[in-house]
């Protein structure tokens, strides 16, 4: 994911009004729509092309017609002064230093339609995602997922899925307003080795305390983490547990199964 | 219960540690019946393999009786009596799907230590370093057996432990070397190393039809066994090795040459000192004077086999004859679940008796002495069978 798009001069930065999290969300999803539009050389095929297409403009521009017909700006507020400066870093717009941008692919010997079924229960996520203490369901089709912070704290939000196609992609988006700004996107693609699963995680870390609690949910390495997730993700579907020493006999008394 | 513990190099102990419980809902717990020391427990022995700790329990050569199953193993009950391939398999990922069982994608709870070593991961073993996965071993009274519905193979009473004990590692591995091979009727195999792995590959390859097996060892009851097993012998620290298979085979070389020495051999060439010197001071991990003697020996257009354990870096590998003469290598961890049911049936019909291998009975008290003879290739010692009860 080449994040440095979003840094084109020749963008007049005072009409942006799309916000760093959602910029960068759109240009995910819109080049997943984009491709999957692109490859079903069909009508409907065509509009999701399209779609996907507006998606990525409205992600590198950070300009929305839409939202400034409504009234909607999700690009200022942010507390990002770069951002407003004209938008120069793109770390800074989407977070900062500490901000944290995962991608990471697995691929797994299931059919597509179980392996997407199991991650659009987003419940079941905490199971193979260490960050994540838990995923519940709300009304409206808003989650609330809670992260297990350093040193026992949680970090709460609440999301929404805001883009879906079935067996394709799944994306998903914290709420205006939430306290974190994060946002993902899972493709999945059918190969002749089973379900490739493409994965982008973005959390936006707000100042403060909090701010740094979200920065350090992956730990030190933000892309081994998740590795090991999709790992865990693929052990679980394929084999139904995740392999395990924890607990065993050894020499050292019991084992915490870890290195 | 007791259990074999490596306690550094050179320091192994018989220690009195938890018994195994079940963590997951496809494990079983065996009570071991007979377990073996292997040529490969020696590499840890010796302090060869990264990634081992104080307290790791030793052994992956083991059978016994089921006393405990978790809900997902239905396949199992109490009191089966089982055989346990060394190798961790999920049955369920693209690569068992394809039989090769030791790659498996889902075992090994350390992949990541693996995939820094070696790209990506291969299965977990049993009681072979964390880096294979930390799975605590069955040189014990008592063994945690994961996956336990694709693993563990029933044996029928009428077999005795001896029988289908090497049936976890050392019978496929020798016969796994052979096949590899991808013998013609009638063609010339030269095996390198005639402990246990060399003794079941020259059995394999005659199995295989084999005219002609070559035993290449230079301790003389090794090579006594070989040649009760059919095989012809020849002495690894003749100078003039090379020659002495060149004219045994009409100018032409052995069709097939097997390494079943791996990562610390010792041999007579100037290679094998230079080995000894870089490994000495961390330039190289591996010492491979067996595999270099075998690329150089191997007629052109010939396959070389490797059942040899190696974990790091090879120095000088002859490349350049390997390439030239076209060779084939063919190498791996055994996918002991593929060729574990064939061999029970050539055990069966008396095609072969694994227990020949057997010089040494012992309870599990002795492991550390035993660990000592073997090592040393004391008492005529070529394989170690340990009673834990």
């Amino acid at each position: 994911m080449q994040l440095d798009v979003m840094t084109d001069d020749s963008i007049d930065t005072s009409r942006v009004n799309v916000g760093p999290a959602e910029r960068w969300l759109s240009v995910v999803a819109g080049g997943a729509l984009a491709a999957y539009g692109a490859r079903r050389r069909d009508v409907p095929g065509g509009l999701a092309a399209a779609a996907g297409a507006a998606l990525l403009y409205r992600g590198t521009t950070g300009y929305c017609p839409i939202s400034e017909r409504i009234g909607r700006d999700s690009g200022h507020g942010y507390g990002h002064p770069a951002f407003a400066d004209g938008g120069s870093d793109t770390r800074e717009q989407l977070g900062g230093a500490r901000g944290i941008h995962v991608e990471d692919s697995v691929t797994i010997n299931k059919p597509v339609a179980e392996v997407y079924r199991f991650w659009r229960n987003v419940e079941n996520l905490p199971q193979f995602m260490n960050h994540l203490q838990s995923v519940s369901m709300r009304e409206n089709g808003v989650s609330h997922w809670v992260a297990k912070g350093p040193a026992g704290t949680r970090v709460e939000w609440d999301a929404r899925i805001i883009n879906e196609i079935e067996n394709k992609v799944i994306g998903w988006q914290s709420l205006e307003g939430s306290t974190v700004s994060t946002a993902g996107s899972v493709n999945f693609d059918e190969t002749p080795r089973g379900t490739q699963v493409r994965v982008h995680l973005q959390y936006n870390p707000p100042a403060g305390k909090l701010g740094a609690a979200v920065a350090r949910l992956f730990g030190e390495e933000p892309s081994a983490q998740i590795r090991e997730d999709l790992r865990r993700f693929r052990q679980l579907l394929e084999t139904g547990e995740i392999p395990t020493t924890a607990g065993q006999a050894s020499g050292r008394g019991r084992e915490t199964g870890r290195w | 219960m007791k259990a074999v513990c490596w306690e550094g190099t050179n320091n192994i102990r018989v220690e009195h540690v938890p018994d195994p419980e079940i963590l997951n809902p496809r494990d079983a717990v065996l009570r071991i019946t007979s377990t073996a020391i292997c040529g490969s427990d020696l590499h840890l022995y010796d302090g060869f393999i990264p990634t081992m700790r104080r307290g790791d329990i030793l052994g992956h050569e083991f059978m016994g009786e089921v006393v405990e199953t978790g809900r997902g193993v239905t396949n199992l009950k109490k009191g089966d009596r089982v055989v346990v391939p060394f190798t961790i398999a999920c049955g369920q990922c693209f690569f068992c799907r394809q039989q090769v069982y030791s790659c498996c994608d889902n075992s090994n709870p350390n992949a990541w230590m693996q995939e820094k070593m070696y790209g990506y991961t291969s299965s977990g073993l049993f009681g072979y370093s964390h880096m294979m996965g930390g799975y605590a071993g069955g040189q014990a009274e008592y063994v945690r057996v994961p996956f336990a519905d694709v693993g563990p193979f029933k044996v029928p009473d009428s077999l005795t432990d001896e029988q289908v004990l090497f049936l976890t590692d050392i019978f496929p591995t020798g016969y796994m070397a052979a096949e590899n091979c991808d013998i013609r009727k009638g063609q010339t195999v030269a095996v390198w190393g005639c402990g246990p792995v060399g003794q079941f590959a020259i059995r394999s390859a005659f199995l295989l039809g084999a005219g002609r097996v070559i035993a290449i060892d230079t301790v003389p009851e090794r090579l006594r066994m070989a040649i009760e097993g059919g095989a012809e012998p020849l002495d690894s620290m003749d100078p003039d090795l090379f020659e002495k298979l060149k004219v045994t085979t009409g100018g032409i070389g052995p069709d097939a040459c097997i390494d079943a020495v791996g990562m610390e051999a010792h041999g007579a060439h100037i290679d094998s000192y230079y080995d000894k010197v870089r490994t000495a001071i961390f330039l190289a991990t591996d010492r491979a004077s067996a595999l270099r003697q075998a690329i150089h020996c191997c007629r052109k257009g010939g396959v070389v086999s490797i059942p040899g354990v190696y974990g790091g870096f090879v120095d000088k590998m002859p490349m350049g004859a390997a390439v030239n003469k076209g060779l084939t290598l063919k190498m791996g961890q055994t996918h002991v679940h593929k060729y574990l049911p064939k061999l029970l049936r050539h055990i069966e019909n008396g095609d072969i008796d694994p227990s020949f291998v057997i010089t040494h009975t012992v309870a599990i008290d002795e492991a550390p002495h035993m660990y000592e003879t073997f090592r040393a290739k004391k008492d005529g010692c070529i394989k170690v069978v340990l009673k834990p009860h």
